[in-house]
């Protein structure tokens, strides 16, 4: 139970600032995911909420103390680590027991907390086993079984589920987000992978090059970005961004992508002729049954570069009027290279981008 | 092709059989010296299994080292044991609780490797003196404690490098500080370490000759010291001073014998990752 608030932080290395005054307020019990490429600052910033980097400027408050120059052992925060860091010659009972132990609670009420840590874990089994003769999913348990016997104040993951193959890390994201239904903790997570950002956050925050670009809810980020990159960091395959035209004629605007012409639905601000990026997410793209839905006019020719299909879904990379896009689309679409195909475009959902500032105009 | 590659292994054996048997010649005199009667020891015949065999030249010999010995044991074993935690800890501040100019401070440690220790003799017999602590065990356990923590230091600051820093981090968030870190975790892991680590400090300690004839008067002589008294009086009876190293020698040899697969892999680990 805990809100935590950053104001304005900054990080330095020696002389080169990694994060640029960092403003983010967590509700309590909040879900936060820090999402974004590799050397965004993400990581960093999770490590000065725990305690492990200093921060250079600006505050950060935990229930609105100001934790500046608090130990990490005293700020009642547990993480969890990409690696997990579990110590190697600890049982597990011991590995889950030592932060209990460095506290001085006595041994009967270590023992109590052990065991439901490791009931909710689903450990019970393994108490007795050393780390090197657990499984990755097993350590990652017993990782998290550290953080939450000690009913911390605040979660923190940094890449907790990179180090597992994908099927184990769709079952442990699952995991993850029941955990968090059920202890309701403040919880901030830090991932490179958006589809865990989408599926386990309240709220993201995505960050580039240690700036904020944008702060919201999943469904918010995905369909109302804020800049290009934001557009297409979320969502998988990433949104096609093409360069186009917009056109006003008796007070109705259509877009140009090479000699391709659409009608726009709901315009944004801007003169005749403007030179827009357009964006396209994969999933509005429809082919067959999804084509009943969409007007005439938002139907296209369009020549099949090549076609994935994947289960359920299928993937097609297409040109059309010159421009080369990828669709996701529903069912099972095999076609075959050179293939002449209709498209539909939901032409309500199109994004624009300034070309030069690359913010999204609505 | 089969007949030459053949005779090329019998060669090499042959050298390497030869230069084995080169070595292990001082061995076999030393043994087969140390079980004659002095009667039988003379220079014709050095070569020759003894006539009869005199196991009491070990027991002479032990009863007049015996003092020595006992230095020796007091000496190794206490500098040993200080020289190898000192650098353990120092190791565990260089490697994991770096400071401003903790780089500089090691690379300077280090510089104490390449001092050969004959070159600091004089110095530190006026430093020991000046100290009062010259002639006796305590200033020669000082000498040895100091000059070892180079090399024991740079052997535990190697080996903590290879202990992830997010241990380190786990631990401070678990609330453990410097020295409950050190003792729950760092120290349990480092076992190997410390043998590998006392192995080396224990077999120089144990040789070391010029700072035991040096430094310390005839009550605190170590065995070498006490080894080249035997030898070095009128009308040697040569038995006494070859099974008298033989004594000399054993404890390193069955130090090495049991331990030496821990010397071996630790002086390996870290150069392949688990």
């Amino acid at each position: 139970m805990a809100q935590v608030e950053l104001k304005k932080v900054i990080k330095r290395f020696g002389s080169t600032e990694v994060v640029h005054g960092v403003d983010l307020f967590i509700e309590d019990d909040e879900f936060i995911v820090l999402v974004g490429p590799s050397g965004c600052g993400k990581s960093t910033v999770l490590r000065m909420i725990a305690g492990l980097e200093s921060i250079s400027s600006g505050e950060i408050c935990i229930n609105g103390q100001s934790v500046n120059e608090v130990a990490p052992k005293d700020r009642n925060v547990a993480m969890v680590f990409q690696n997990y860091a579990l110590y190697p010659h600890m049982s597990v009972y011991e590995n889950i027991a030592f932060s209990l132990k460095m506290a001085k609670e006595s041994k009967s009420q270590i023992k109590d907390k052990v065991q439901q840590a490791a009931e909710i874990l689903e450990l019970t089994p393994y108490l007795q086993r050393k780390p090197a003769e657990l499984s990755g999913g097993q350590r990652q348990r017993v990782a998290m079984g550290r953080a939450i016997v000690r009913q911390p104040a605040v979660f923190l993951f940094d890449e907790p589920l990179s180090n597992l193959d994908a099927q184990l890390r769709t079952q442990m994201r699952m995991e993850l987000k029941k955990l968090h239904l059920k202890m309701k903790t403040t919880t901030i997570y830090v991932t490179h992978d958006q589809i865990e950002a989408m599926t386990l956050a309240d709220r993201i925050v995505i960050l580039k090059d240690g700036y904020i670009q944008q702060i919201g809810s999943p469904i918010e980020l995905f369909e109302r970005p804020v800049n290009r990159f934001v557009a297409r960091f979320i969502g998988n395959p990433p949104t096609n961004i093409i360069p186009a035209s917009l056109h006003k004629h008796d007070g109705r605007t259509s877009v140009r992508m090479g000699t391709l012409s659409l009608p726009v639905v709901s315009p944004p601000a801007g003169a005749d002729s403007q030179q827009v990026l357009v964006g396209i997410r994969p999933d509005i793209i429809k082919t067959g049954d999804g084509l009943h839905s969409l007007p005439d006019e938002w139907q296209v020719q369009a020549e099949v570069i090549v076609s994935e299909v994947l289960g359920g879904q299928s993937l097609l990379e297409f040109s059309a009027g010159g421009t080369t896009m990828i669709a996701e689309l529903e069912g099972r679409v095999q076609a075959r290279p050179g293939e002449m195909i209709t498209l539909g475009f939901d032409l309500s959902r199109l994004l624009f981008f300034d070309p030069r500032t690359e913010e999204a105009i609505y | 092709m089969r007949l030459r590659l053949s005779f090329t292994t019998v060669a090499l054996y042959g050298v390497l059989a030869l230069l084995a048997l080169g070595y292990l010649l001082p061995a076999y005199l030393t043994i087969i010296t140390a079980l004659k009667l002095p009667a039988d020891i003379s220079l014709p015949q050095s070569w020759q299994l003894p006539p009869t065999l005199n196991y009491a030249s070990f027991t002479d010999a032990f009863t007049l080292l015996r003092p020595n010995i006992v230095n020796s044991v007091i000496l190794t074993v206490s500098a040993t044991l200080l020289s190898t935690v000192l650098g353990s800890l120092n190791g565990y501040v260089f490697s994991k609780w770096k400071f401003p100019g903790s780089e500089l401070i090691f690379t300077l440690f280090l510089f104490g490797m390449f001092i050969p220790y004959q070159v600091i003799l004089i110095p530190l017999f006026q430093t020991l003196r000046a100290m009062n602590l010259y002639g006796g065990l305590p200033g020669l356990i000082l000498a040895h404690v100091v000059y070892g923590l180079p090399i024991t230091t740079l052997i535990f600051r190697n080996f903590y490098a290879q202990i992830p820093d997010a241990l380190m981090e786990s631990a401070s968030l678990d609330g453990a500080g410097f020295f409950r870190t050190y003792t729950r975790i760092i120290f349990p892991l480092s076992i190997p370490g410390f043998v590998v680590t006392s192995l080396w400090q224990f077999t120089q300690i144990w040789n070391e000759f010029l700072w035991g004839i040096c430094l310390t008067r005839h009550t605190s002589y170590p065995i070498t010291v006490g080894l080249a008294q035997l030898a070095g009086g009128q009308a040697v009876s040569w038995n006494l001073p070859m099974a008298g190293s033989i004594l000399a020698a054993l404890p390193v040899l069955l130090i090495y014998i049991v331990l030496g697969r821990y010397f071996i892999r630790g002086l390996l680990a870290g150069s392949v990752k688990e």
